[in-house]
């Protein structure tokens, strides 16, 4: 049997919990060292098509390949101002990612929680009640 | 009291602590004895149920967690070296009924700690993830240290 999502939360495990919350392709899409680098800058501040490409060693297709996997998860947005393109982040999602701990957190708490109980049934069969 | 949570994602590490207003020693039983085990190790809304524990070095433990909707979940972790009242490691994986290992699903290294402290006991748990590409993936991924920092103005953005 292939445990599902729910299971995998159950067992501690980030990695599907994460999907259990959004899709993968976040994450798969901030995997790679170049679409972090864009993120960052683009955080910074809003940027057009050509001063993220200059801002590479690479060629502007692969800039650009890049850019649309960001695109397509919804990391970034491309907006238009008079004639000009520019990318802006979203913070929302890039907030989703850097949450990713959360659920984990969640769940160390409630056991802790129980174990917390336990530990004091254990003091008061000691101390003989 | 509060859980602290932190990772070092070099190691691909998961470092849990927390501490407890009960003596070392029943903290370590909580951990360690399967009657005691079953009350807390699942979360909800889960149940956990010991099917065997032998709390030795090369021992075992198997046990289910049960859902609400009754799916089972069946776990071994084995226990790799044990000192007495202060830490144990193990290994978890997933498996069957009958402790038969599942290779296909992520398999943990876990570091239990346990110290005394003016309050009670501190529980410092480690967990290191090996064979798992997706786990691996995640935490290399975003989460490396710097990245939160380099948009560290994410809560300004958010209020935007």
């Amino acid at each position: 049997m292939q445990p599902n999502d729910c299971t995998y939360i159950c067992y501690r495990l980030v990695a599907d919990k994460i999907n259990s919350i959004m899709r993968r392709d976040v994450f798969q899409a901030i995997a790679d060292p170049t679409r972090r680098d864009i993120i960052v800058l683009i955080a910074k501040k809003t940027m057009t098509p050509n001063t993220v490409a200059d801002s590479f060693d690479l060629s502007r297709q692969a800039i650009s390949k890049h850019i649309n996997i960001l695109l397509e998860c919804g990391l970034l947005s491309l907006n238009i101002e008079g004639r000009e393109y520019y990318y802006s982040i979203e913070p929302k999602k890039l907030a989703e990612v850097n949450d990713w701990l959360d659920p984990f957190r969640k769940m160390w708490e409630d056991r802790f929680t129980k174990l917390d109980k336990v530990l004091n049934n254990l003091k008061s069969k000691k101390n003989g009640k | 009291m509060k859980t602290q949570i932190s990772k070092d994602l070099q190691n691909r590490k998961l470092i849990i602590k927390r501490e407890f207003n009960a003596a070392l020693e029943s903290v370590w039983s909580a951990w360690t004895e399967s009657n005691l085990l079953d009350q807390w190790w699942a979360p909800k809304p889960w149940v956990a149920k010991t099917k065997s524990l032998n709390f030795v070095e090369g021992g075992n433990w198997l046990y289910a967690m049960t859902g609400p909707d009754g799916t089972k979940i069946w776990s071994l972790v084995e226990f790799i070296s044990i000192k007495q009242n202060s830490s144990f490691q193990t290994i978890s994986s997933f498996c069957d009924e009958n402790g038969n290992k599942n290779s296909d699903m992520p398999i943990m290294n876990w570091k239990n700690e346990f110290f005394t402290t003016n309050k009670g006991t501190r529980v410092e748990v480690e967990i290191s993830f090996t064979n798992e590409k997706d786990i691996e993936k995640i935490i290399e991924m975003g989460f490396e240290a710097g990245f939160t920092s380099a948009v560290g103005n994410l809560d300004e953005l958010l209020l935007k």
